[in-house]
């Protein structure tokens, strides 16, 4: 019925604090081994380009299940755009966004928590593995 | 049918942007998240429809699953659609700017 609304409102809310942030971040300089075995500079991905995943799967996800709505005839082009408002099923509307909607937003959130951390460790693991011990060790 | 259709068109982009990675001029990353947004979305949609129908689920009429894979495969062509607007728009590699300006 409308269970993308959802995610859809999950995204305008990512994406305001994605802007936020990326305007308050500075650069962080690391040095890391490349897989030919040299040695570059690089900056670290910075947090606001994380959220920017889940910024486009929300947003991707959201217009693509749009669609599916429109397609099955439950999202209209004109007022009130979904259909069970007009037959008077609001609370199945409410129940339904209560449901599958935030499960939906859920599931995208854990998958995107579960790549934080996935790449944290990727990161922590090549940074480890750049420093070299002894003298002229980097600090 | 419409999330096995979306999962496949998110692991050949997947496969696509790993091959052309970490170079990502034709910003195939965003139609990977696209896809596996939608992904995760139906595949709630699927858990609901299993919880509510059972294993009546997984053996729809030939007609439904047709007309699954044809909204499938729509969804696919959106989602392709609303890639190659972004491409365009941002333009990574500069060619419609090149296209738009000519050298005196």
């Amino acid at each position: 019925m409308a269970c993308f609304l959802v995610p859809a409102a999950e995204a305008v809310i990512t994406t305001i604090a994605a802007r936020v942030m990326k305007s308050r971040e500075k650069e962080e300089v690391v040095r890391v081994t490349l897989p030919d075995g040299s040695i570059e500079e690089a900056t670290k991905l910075p947090f606001s380009a994380r959220l920017g995943w889940l910024n486009k799967m929300l947003w991707g996800g959201s217009a693509l299940l749009a669609f599916e709505h429109v397609w099955h005839g439950e999202v209209v082009p004109f007022f009130p755009f979904l259909t069970a408002v007009e037959s008077g099923e609001t609370a199945g509307i409410l129940a339904e966004m209560g449901s599958a909607g935030v499960m939906m937003a859920a599931l995208v959130t854990a998958v995107w928590v579960g790549m934080l951390v996935v790449s944290s460790v990727v990161e922590k693991r090549a940074l480890r593995a750049s420093k070299p011990t002894g003298e002229g060790a980097w600090v | 049918m419409t999330l096995l259709t979306t999962v496949f068109a998110a692991i050949i982009c997947t496969i696509i942007w790993y091959r052309g990675a970490p170079k990502s001029e034709m910003k195939v990353g965003t139609l990977c998240w696209m896809y596996w947004g939608a992904s995760l979305m139906w595949l709630i949609d699927a858990i609901f429809e299993y919880s509510e129908h059972g294993a009546e689920f997984f053996a729809p009429a030939p007609a439904e699953m047709l007309n699954d894979f044809y909204l499938g495969l729509s969804v696919v062509a959106l989602g392709l659609i609303i890639w190659l607007v972004i491409l365009l728009v941002k333009d990574p590699k500069g060619v419609v700017k090149a296209a738009l300006f000519r050298k005196i």
